[in-house]
This record gives structure tokens, sequence and C-alpha cells, in this order.
């Protein structure tokens, strides 16, 4: 298992040496920096902590620069600059990773299968038919203010109540989104850059977790 | 950041093609494959439109089968599936997109030739 924090770039074109299009996203992808592991042992659970974008100190809070500068076991200093950002991995594997290490768009290569998260864009309150795709009701046969209309939300007597999750109109997107299995197809350490093959969430300028794909195949 | 885009974009435009206008006549050699042989096959017709710009810029062209059908293939300019693009003719035309030829035939179709000052 592998990861890496990026900011969303936008959408463009490559085109394959003979000649097909294929539609990417580009995500500036770290550099990142393993900031602490967490042990089953102190933990409970083993995860790597990524930091992401450097930042001066004086843009965090004393308690963050703490934990950047906290010294490793045998007392030497963690070497990590100013972060950001930090968001937690979940992972077996903790043992390839050292505090301090850095990770590149390199940790993919092109061809490799990733799964992408972001939040995804706010569409603020939203009707049913946009929220969850109801049809809505019939424009014509004498119909008035129907169009839209989420329809009955439930039968009568019994159950005599409104089943808790039921869908109805409400606050949409701005919530985690993961696109699974996306190609990588370019990989550009120098310029942290990466593409992967199709849509990924949210907006332009938007924080992603770039992750080994869970399901290939 | 954009500018990743940017450069992605601009690395991938050819330069080594002629530039291309409405009303040009051209013999497009365009790659084709057959199963698992390429070959190249000539088209040769009328620019009606060219649009797009960067990466994106593409062109149609349109010749007259047999038959009298009319065929319009479009290509984006920086696919390596363009071969090579000669430029036989400029014609004098006022506008970007020379739809309006599309509902005339035979004497009706020609445009006045314009000549290189």
């Amino acid at each position: 298992m592998k990861g890496i924090l990026g900011r969303k770039v936008g959408m463009t074109q490559l085109l394959t040496a003979n000649g097909i299009v294929v539609p990417v996203t580009v995500i500036e992808a770290g550099p990142c920096y393993v900031t602490q592991i967490k042990t089953a042992a102190r933990d409970g659970y083993t995860a790597i902590q990524l930091g992401f974008e450097e930042v001066k100190p004086r843009r965090l809070t004393k308690g963050e620069i703490g934990h950047l500068r906290r010294r490793g076991a045998s007392g030497q200093p963690s070497g990590l600059p100013m972060l950001r950002i930090l968001r937690e991995l979940r992972l077996r594997d903790i043992e390839h990773y050292t505090v301090g290490q850095k990770l590149q768009a390199d940790v993919f290569a092109a061809g490799e299968r990733v799964d992408v998260k972001g939040i995804s864009k706010g569409r603020g309150f939203q009707g049913g038919v946009k929220r969850h795709g109801f049809r809505g009701g019939p424009r014509t046969h004498g119909q008035s203010d129907r169009l839209r209309a989420p329809g009955s939300s439930s039968a009568g007597t019994t159950p005599g109540r409104i089943y808790k999750g039921k869908r109805m109109a409400g606050h949409m997107g701005a919530a985690p989104v993961t696109v699974a299995n996306l190609r990588v197809e370019l990989v550009d350490p120098e310029r942290n850059m990466l593409a992967v093959r199709g849509a990924v969430p949210g907006a332009r300028g938007g924080l992603v977790l770039i992750t080994e794909a869970r399901k290939q195949g | 950041m954009a500018n990743l885009i940017d450069s992605l974009d601009a690395a991938a435009v050819r330069t080594d093609l002629p530039e291309l206008e409405p009303g040009d006549t051209v013999k497009v050699h365009s790659l084709i494959v057959e199963g698992e042989k390429e070959r190249l096959q000539v088209f040769q017709g009328l620019v009606i439109r060219v649009r797009g710009g960067g990466m994106n810029k593409n062109f149609t062209v349109r010749r007259i089968a047999s038959h009298g059908v009319g065929v319009e293939r479009t290509w984006l300019f920086s696919s390596p599936r363009v071969g090579k693009i000669e430029v036989l003719r400029h014609a004098k035309v006022r506008r970007s997109r020379l739809y309006f030829l599309r509902g005339r035939t035979g004497k009706a179709a020609r445009l006045k030739e314009r000549r290189a000052n």
C-alpha cells in the first residue's frame, strides 16, 4: 500500500502515439513527508501520517510545530519542514516507512491503477430530482406544481411515520468521494506532476489523496 | 499550477504542418490502421472549417466523392495520424465556416482563387 497527497490542477487531453485522445486529470502530487508512524503497540492500529505543502512556521500553531519537530526515539531531529496539511493513511506494511521520508510523484509509475479520494464540489440544498435522481412528476395531464416533486414519502397509518434515511431534498456535495481504478498516464517527479485517466472529485485546487487501487483488475 | 496543463498542451502541438485556412484546397495524408497494418491514405478536398486552438485545434476537409456524394473528414491538427498536409490552392473566402458549400454542387460550389501576394 502506498499513497500521496496532491492538489487537483485540472483536466486536459493527451495524445497517444497512434493518435488516440486520452482524457486526463492533472494532479500536483507531493512532495509529501512521512510525519508520524502509528504502530499497533502504541496506537492500536497501523498507519502513516503524511504531511503536504510547506508553509512558514508562523502559519502553524505551536502544537503543530512541536509535532513536526518531534525527535525520534534515538533523539535525532526529525528534519521535517513545516507542513500545512497532515493526513493519515491506514496501511499494514509500516516497516517500509520512516519519519522524515520524502514521497514524490514517482511512488507511482505510468500504467499503475490508483484510487483518488477528494471532497466533491458542494451543490448546496438540492431537491430530490438532482440529489437522488427522482423522476419528478408528469408535465401534462392537468398537473401543477408537481414537475420536480418527490412524490409520496411513505404509506399511511401503517407505519405512521417516515423511515429514517428516507431520501429527500437536502444538502448535496462537499462530501468525500473516491474514484476507483484510474490509470496513471503520466508521472513527472521533477514537476511533482501526476496525470490520471478520467475525472477526479472536487474543484481545481482541491486536496486529493491518491492511493494504490484497492480493487485491481 | 495551471501552467502544468499549459505545458502539457504546448508539448503536444505539432509545428511541422503548414497553417490551414478555410478555403484552402489540401491533400491530407492520413494514417489508416487496417488490422495489423498501417498505410497512408490521401484525402483531397477543401478546408471548410478550422476550429479550436493549441492541441485541440482541428480542421474539416470536404470533398465530393463518387456519385456526387459529399464526404467530410475532421482531423485533430496535432494528431499523429496526420502524416503530411499539402496545401494546393487558397481561395478567397469571407467567412470562417464554409458550411454554405454543403448546399451547393457543381459549378455553384466553386470558389475564387486567391493568389499569394
